[in-house]
């Protein structure tokens, strides 16, 4: 999940409003409950990695969340204790105590999980498709331990991903049983931090953190930059909107309650229109 | 003003009983190349990270004594300001790169100093070009490899165009072409920038006729300041070149600095051009290897194995390869030739995409990080006391395994994979990375015990000099598949790139110092006047 530059209206765009166009539709997806408008933004972020080439990325992003949505889920399903409709009587479950699993508190997990399948799917967007090296600019002109922490963790990513595969192979060829998990959990964290050490040490013999500010780059802004902080702002004015207008009729408890009507359709349909608009123009998206 | 001065330096790593840098005193002048020598924890990495401000900021410990460089007290500096006077490159190309792309990469330390956007592009483009990395600059840096990737992190130290440049190792981690390119880059910004250089380097045969001065290490206090020649002179067996030693052994004198001193101090003496052993037969091709072993039992086998990424290149393109028990064959080639996935296939941690692999047992892999074997909390946790005995580990039972050195570390660690039912092929990737002669004798010795007790014993390096003397025949990858495959005299004395100094000297007569000087005493013993005391 490292970023290349691809041709796509995404990547073309400054990093700063591909950030902001990521994080955005991020935020809308936690201010929204129903269903159909979580599952069109999800639809929306979906092809909006296809659109930018890295659909594969977002897709295994979606796979590799999945059981922590359906953690999520079956957590809200065992401790909430609204909603009327049982569905199963699991009796005294330690540690919740007497467990009654209804079908709202069920289906609610479902939404918080949908909610954080479509944060990760956002995020994994953001990793593929956002230069950090140009976010990390930006953001070092504004703080410089917050571009500090963000650089390391950047840079960290792929050299502990490599740093896995090989510690997986190395552990793959000691005969006999293998080491106990907590060993192993110990060994991958002190060479994380080893790393990271290393990593750290070589933004200090760069320079990193003399004091200098870097020179504020002057730049055009293109119809990319445009259409993405549009989208954006697009987005985040629907969010607010439908929070404050009440436009989304969604209650989970006591009953579950997800009408689907021509508001709801429309909402979804702009949704997906505003999130999508930008890619659709695809001059000079090459390097 | 001398670039770098350190006045009665003294350093210990927090908890250390022993200083690492032991009341050093010297300097650098301007446009000097220096080298510094000794053997593995003498304190040359210490060395070069007090000169980059690492040492204490960094690292923490007791300082004591000053050390100036580019007339900055390290005591008042820290690494950021002093990189504006001193870059640094250090062993591990993977974590000195902390960008996405080259340009990025390259324009870091300069935007780290605030400099303008155009004096930012200029000092890229100019970067970039020195180093012969303007074809990479838009390439992502996770898409080098590690020859490609040190080259760019020397561009970034080098971007701002500092007084001096501290490098650790850097060519220890690359194969000989890269190694030699790289050294040569470090030779140009010398001469033609007058940037002072001081690398710290094993392989000394490899970078001292660049030298002005070599100063030499030992638990952490000088013990030699010369120049190439005057060090070769007073310095230990364990620090001599290859050259120096075939000098040694032969009776001749001066040690010679480089091979073209060598060969001039040969034809002196009436041995110029080659000279070739009594029996020279032609080069086997692998093809012809193979058929000729068809019979003979077989440890290990390829037969026409092919490695394929997807959506990515093939990586091994029908290698066929056989290894007979008990045979010592080492494995060369550049850096993604191919050899570590080789080494993984026989292993099993890969499948081929085509072809076969056919084992004879159990196969051994020792990969290139030892570290990464190591998860118990003590030595003795990880192996039974008698195996560690085995191993002359015992004494350490009671250590941390990340406390034990780098050659500790690799015994400990071939121990592991070792242990248990006797391993038909033991096959090693990289062992040699970072270690000094003394360590490369001792492992040289073990693989040949292994292989004497019947193992066949595969090791990909890039190490002519270690391949030379321990293994019987080399196989050289190229491009994923073996171009040469026969016996390691052939190999490596015919080669440019991958042979032994002593072979360079000679033409290929001989690998090794003590068979080259066994070889010019039977062509040409030297005169009276010319020989050694």
């Amino acid at each position: 999940m490292t970023y290349r530059r691809r041709s796509s209206p995404l990547h073309a765009a400054r990093a700063g409003v591909g950030s902001l166009f990521c994080v955005v539709l991020a935020g809308v997806a936690l201010s929204f409950e129903h269903p159909l408008l979580l599952g069109a933004l999800l639809v929306a972020v979906l092809a909006a990695g296809a659109a930018a080439r890295v659909g594969g990325v977002v897709a295994r992003s979606l796979l590799w969340g999945l059981p922590f949505a359906v953690l999520i889920a079956v957590v809200n399903a065992l401790v909430v204790r609204d909603g009327l409709t049982v569905i199963a009587r699991l009796g005294h479950l330690a540690p919740f105590g007497e467990v009654d699993v209804t079908l709202e508190a069920t289906a609610y997990g479902a939404i918080l999980g949908l909610r954080a399948l479509i944060v990760i799917a956002c995020f994994a967007l953001h990793s593929a498709a956002v230069d950090p090296d140009e976010l990390l600019r930006a953001f070092r002109r504004l703080s410089f331990r917050s571009a500090l922490t963000a650089a390391l963790a950047t840079r960290m990513v792929p050299v502990l991903a490599r740093d896995a595969r090989r510690f997986r192979d190395a552990q793959r060829c000691r005969p006999g049983r293998p080491a106990a998990r907590l060993a192993l959990a110990r060994a991958v964290t002190s060479g994380a931090l080893d790393r990271a050490v290393d990593v750290a040490a070589t933004l200090e013999v760069r320079g990193y953190g003399s004091g200098a500010k870097p020179a504020r780059r002057r730049r055009p802004w293109s119809r990319h930059d445009l259409a993405f902080a549009a989208s954006a702002l697009g987005l985040a004015a629907l969010g607010v909107a439908a929070s404050v207008g009440g436009w989304e009729s969604f209650d989970a408890y006591p009953t579950l309650l997800a009408p689907v009507d021509g508001g709801e359709l429309g909402l979804a349909a702009v949704l997906l229109a505003v999130a999508l608009l930008p890619f659709a123009d695809r001059r000079g998206i090459g390097r | 003003m001398s670039e770098l001065v350190l006045d009665r330096v003294t350093y210990t790593y927090p908890g250390a009983a022993r200083p690492a840098l032991a009341n050093v005193s010297l300097r650098v002048e301007p446009g000097e190349f220096v080298v510094l020598a000794g053997g593995s924890g003498s304190g040359k990495s210490t060395w070069l990270r007090a000169a980059a401000g690492l040492v204490p900021h960094f690292h923490g410990g007791e300082f004591t004594g000053q050390l100036v460089a580019g007339g900055m007290d390290s005591r008042e500096h820290g690494p950021a300001d002093l990189s504006a006077v001193a870059g640094s490159l250090f062993q591990d190309p993977e974590t000195q790169v902390v960008m996405g792309t080259v340009r990025a990469e390259l324009a870091f330390p300069l935007e780290n100093r605030g400099w303008s956007d155009a004096a930012v592009a200029r000092g890229v483009e100019e970067a970039a070009l020195a180093l012969g990395v303007a074809g990479l600059l838009e390439r992502s840096t996770h898409e080098l490899s590690g020859g490609e990737l040190q080259r760019v992190a020397l561009g970034a130290a080098l971007a701002g165009r500092p007084r001096l440049l501290l490098l650790d190792e850097p060519t220890s981690q690359l194969d000989p072409v890269a190694g030699d390119e790289l050294l040569g880059v470090l030779r140009r910004v010398n001469e033609e920038w007058g940037t002072a250089v001081v690398l710290a380097e094993h392989r000394l045969e490899r970078c001292l006729a660049a030298a002005d001065r070599v100063i030499a290490l030992e638990r952490g206090a000088v013990t030699i300041d010369a120049d190439p020649r005057g060090f070769l002179e007073q310095a230990p067996p364990a620090l001599q070149t290859p050259g120096a030693r075939l000098f040694t052994a032969a009776g001749l004198a001066p040690p010679p600095v480089a091979v073209k001193d060598a060969r001039a101090a040969l034809r002196a003496r009436g041995l110029g051009g080659s000279v070739e052993p009594a029996e020279s037969g032609p080069s086997a091709t692998p093809r012809r290897r193979l058929r000729r072993r068809d019979k003979a039992p077989v440890a290990l086998a390829f037969d026409r194995v092919w490695f394929e990424i997807p959506r990515g290149p093939a990586v091994l393109k029908g290698v066929d390869l056989a290894l007979a028990p008990g045979e010592r064959v080492a494995l060369m080639g550049r850096n993604g030739a191919g050899k570590s996935t080789l080494l993984r296939l026989a292993a099993g941690l890969r499948e081929p995409t085509r072809g076969r692999i056919a084992r004879g047992g159990r196969v051994a892999l020792l990969l290139q990080h030892p570290g990464d074997y190591l998860v118990a909390e003590t030595v003795g946790d990880e192996l039974p006391l008698d195996v560690l005995a085995a191993a002359g580990l015992d004494a350490l039972a009671d250590r941390h395994p990340r406390d034990l050195s780098g050659g500790e570390r690799q015994r400990l660690a071939l121990a592991i994979v070792l242990e248990g039912e006797p391993s038909a092929v033991v096959c090693l990737d990289e062992p040699t990375r970072g270690m000094d002669r003394g360590h490369k004798d001792v492992l040289a010795a073990h693989l040949r015990e292994l292989a004497e007790r019947g193992s066949a014993v595969l090791v990909a390096t890039h190490d002519a000099e270690f391949a030379a003397q321990w293994s019987e025949r080399t196989v050289l990858l190229g491009d994923g598949a073996p171009v040469a495959d026969a016996p390691t005299s052939e190999v490596l004395g015919g080669g440019w790139y991958f042979a032994t100094q002593t072979a360079r000297i000679l033409g290929g007569g001989a690998l090794l110092p003590e068979e080259g000087a066994a070889l010019l005493r039977t062509h040409a013993p030297p005169a009276p006047a010319e020989v050694a005391p």
